[in-house]
């Protein structure tokens, strides 16, 4: 494995870590939040929010490349419709199932092993979409 | 408003930051992850959408990502989780008609809790920004009225 992946691996090593940690890897735990009896998810994608917007802006201008070369980008979208379109219809999925893309992958490690089911139906609507975005 | 406080949250939070940092910082790569499906399909579909050489390109750090989220909530649940291994009681049905949803509305959106809600608002994107708002106000809707109708767990 070369040296990015084996950052890559470390990384989502304490990512996943971090998303069992806070509850994120229980479904039952993020409808709480949705159902908006328990609200200290906020904390974690905050807290995640707020060392990220830290790196983002300023270790990584101190920085100015990364540590194994390329360049820093950092994740500005240009605003369309779909962007609203699509988070409507994963707003739909997520409060009906409390799975999202990367609490589903790392609930696998707790031993959550229905989650594959989700995520099986992750890939097939993702196909969907390209499916449908490759006929435009 | 906080039944379990907010320390857990926050604790696991700043360690998912971290680990996002961690990549950033090292290879200028957004740990986000709903794009995984789409560059995984890469190498079963030959469509115009999964064959963009952006989506090969980034397929294989992609999978190695996903394995270390595993990997990671595996050690916590070896360590220092007070349950030890877990299974969910919501019903299948629901994750399975969410899964498609959340994988259909994701890569439409160009994003999800990860991509917008963690890398987007850490880069002051007022695109991501709207997307979090949408999607959180959504769900919130959505689980409540699931539990309205009477639909538990």
């Amino acid at each position: 494995m070369n040296k990015k992946n084996v950052m890559v691996l470390l990384g989502g090593i304490l990512f996943g870590f971090g998303l069992a940690y806070s509850g994120m890897t229980r479904q039952e735990i993020v409808l709480s939040f949705l159902q908006l009896k328990d609200l200290g998810l906020l904390f974690v994608l905050g807290g995640a929010a707020a060392v990220t917007f830290i790196t983002i802006n300023v270790i990584a201008k101190f920085l100015k490349t990364p540590l194994l070369g390329g360049e820093f980008k950092p994740r500005r979208l240009p605003f369309s419709r779909n962007v609203i379109i699509g988070a409507v219809i994963f707003g739909v999925g997520w409060g009906l199932s409390g799975q999202c893309p990367g609490s589903a992958v790392a609930s696998l490690g707790t031993g959550n092993l229905p989650v594959l089911l989700g995520l099986a139906a992750m890939f097939i609507g993702a196909y969907l979409w390209g499916f449908l975005d490759s006929r435009r | 408003m906080f039944p379990l406080g907010i320390e857990p949250y926050l604790i696991g939070g700043i360690i998912a930051g971290i680990g996002v940092s961690l990549v950033y910082l090292t290879t200028g790569l957004h740990a986000t992850q709903s794009s995984f499906f789409t560059t995984t399909l890469s190498w079963l579909s030959k469509r115009k959408h999964f064959q963009k050489e952006r989506n090969i390109k980034e397929r294989n750090w992609r999978v190695v990502l996903a394995t270390g989220l595993i990997i990671g909530a595996l050690l916590y649940t070896l360590t220092l989780s007070p349950t030890g291994f877990w299974t969910t009681s919501v019903q299948l049905w629901r994750l399975t008609l969410g899964g498609l949803l959340v994988g259909f509305g994701t890569r439409f959106s160009k994003g999800c809790t990860s991509g917008h809600g963690i890398s987007g608002l850490a880069s002051g994107s007022k695109t991501s920004l709207s997307a979090v708002i949408v999607f959180m106000g959504i769900a919130i809707v959505t689980a409540n009225i699931v539990q309205m109708l009477g639909i538990s767990p």
